[in-house]
């Protein structure tokens, strides 16, 4: 059991802008993000001495800790699974300070991952030895070669069977967009969509995405810093509790390109996910006040809603039309606009919407939250004050 | 035209077999239990004395897409992409190849295509029931 002086809090949250061409390295962009969330919570840089990030980062720890001025790191991790690690980082900040082996513990990220490289198009520069990437052996020569590709053959199945239509995942575009629209850090501020927007909005993958079905492309760098709630009463914002973070991940599946295992309809990592969430943090995602939910294409926050068991299997969409996920709703998604109208920092903004939710300082605050669920597929956390 | 396959240490024998128009999945020397994909060590029993077994080639599609935007890499256009669970319970990602667009439900069977470097894979075609 750990001490309630010892629990992992998150004390500081950092941002770059969010552009389509920052101008810069993502290096520096990992920098100025960093750099910001120490200012954030009022420390020095140099006391950082642990850190994660996950695949796909460009930002090495001996560069951030060169520009950083970091004396000494004792614990290092980066983990596997892409944009579904996102949150997965909060499950081992939470256990660097729990356990006593980390005082000051960064998570970051940073990607020009439009105007250096186009996350969305075909990645055919693979190394067949790339880690955790042996599925594109599998796709690529069937023309199978872009993430929204992997996304709509994976979500079929469970479209198929509930019968989603394309009306429906449109809903959920124009429910992030709405939140986007008053946003003033959202790239997509002031630019609220209607139903009939997305549905001429051209087709990404027949016959499943729509472009406004898709997160964008973004340039941007994303930081947050955890310590113990002993050292944490001394930084300058009002911690917010990490009251439990878990991870799943389950025999013969992958993330985004998970076809060869289980029925393709139930999400059974983020059961168990969300099942071991409950007990540890004392409280379900579906009662917690704010849902920030991974968003890369819209049929994953169906499929997420019930994996992370807000409503029954097959029954997210009617969750949805009920109003379930607006702003003024029982468990109110991403009020940021999500990745969809916010950015697409690879899931870590939605990270900090939460915590600035929890802190009462968010673009479209919801009132009284004292709680928010953070889900990307394979790992949740519950956060609070 | 339609890319290579990406040839590793643990694959090459999939790909090999398509070259001679045979497909097949991994099969585990010991306990015989079929694997796709492929991998080093048997999940079951943990021999790594691999061999490989000749499959019907029949399936039922239970997913499909067509890649759009951009458009499939190397391909004069983007094909029809198929999730196929095969009759062995494996499931295998390929091409349905069909001027009209696939059904989920559709019984389909083996065929094979060449390559841009003159190599193999396998795709599929409508059983006419």
């Amino acid at each position: 059991m750990v001490s309630s002086f010892q629990k992992a809090c998150i004390v500081g949250i950092g941002q770059t802008e969010f552009s389509k061409a920052s101008g810069r390295s993502e290096q520096q962009l990992a920098a100025e993000a960093i750099l910001a969330a120490c200012f954030d919570a009022g420390i020095d840089p140099a006391s950082i001495d642990g850190m994660t990030t996950f695949s796909l980062d460009h930002s090495d720890e001996v560069d951030v800790m060169r520009s950083l001025g970091c004396e000494e790191i004792k614990y290092t991790t980066r983990l596997p699974q892409g944009g579904a690690a996102s949150v997965s980082t909060i499950v081992h900040a939470k256990n660097a300070v729990e356990s006593g082996i980390c005082d000051t513990f960064l998570i970051f990220r940073a990607m020009n991952e439009r105007s250096q490289y186009r996350f969305g198009q075909p990645h055919h520069s693979m190394s067949p030895d790339a880690h955790s990437s042996t599925f594109m052996e599998w796709c690529f020569p069937f023309g199978a070669q872009t993430p929204a590709s992997w996304e709509a053959l994976s979500c079929g199945p469970y479209l198929h069977k509930y019968g989603i239509t394309s009306e429906d995942l449109g809903r959920i575009a124009v429910t992030f967009r709405k939140a986007a629209s008053t946003n003033p850090n959202a790239w997509f501020y002031k630019k609220p969509i209607t139903l009939e927007d997305h549905q001429s909005s051209r087709w990404i993958v027949e016959p499943t995405l729509r472009l406004l079905d898709c997160c964008q492309e973004s340039d941007g760098g994303v930081a947050i810093i955890i310590t113990r709630a002993d050292k944490a009463k001394d930084c300058k914002q009002t911690p917010v509790q990490i009251l439990g973070a878990e991870y799943s991940m389950l025999f013969n599946h992958e993330i985004i390109s998970d076809f060869y295992q289980g029925d393709l309809i139930r999400t059974e990592n983020s059961e168990i996910v969300a099942d071991r969430l409950t007990a540890s943090a004392g409280i379900a995602p579906k009662d917690t006040d704010v849902a920030m939910i991974y968003d890369n294409f819209t049929p994953q926050v169906l499929r997420q809603l019930e994996g992370f068991k807000y409503c029954g299997i097959g029954e997210a969409n009617d969750y949805i039309k009920d109003g379930n996920l607006e702003l003024d709703g029982k468990t109110p998604l991403s009020p940021n606009g999500g990745l969809m109208g916010e950015g697409y920092i690879h899931g870590m903004n939605n990270i900090t919407e939460g915590v600035r939710q929890m802190r009462g300082s968010a673009a479209n605050q919801i009132k009284n939250a004292k709680t928010a669920m953070l889900a990307s597929g394979v790992a949740g956390a519950i956060i609070g004050v | 035209m339609r890319p290579d396959p990406i040839k590793r240490i643990d694959t090459a024998f999939f790909w090999e077999a398509c070259e001679q128009r045979k497909f097949v999945v991994q099969k585990c020397e010991p306990c015989n239990t079929l694997w796709h994909p492929p991998r080093p060590m048997c999940p079951k029993c943990h021999s790594i004395e691999k061999t490989h077994q000749r499959l019907t080639g029949r399936g039922v599609v239970i997913s499909w897409v067509k890649q759009v935007r951009p458009a499939s890499y190397g391909f004069e256009s983007s094909p029809f992409v198929i999730l196929v669970e095969l009759d062995e319970g494996l499931r295998i990602v390929s091409n349905l190849i069909s001027v009209s667009v696939p059904v989920i439900g559709d019984i389909v069977e083996v065929d094979f295509e060449k390559t841009i470097g003159g190599k193999s894979v396998p795709i599929f075609k409508r059983v006419v029931v």
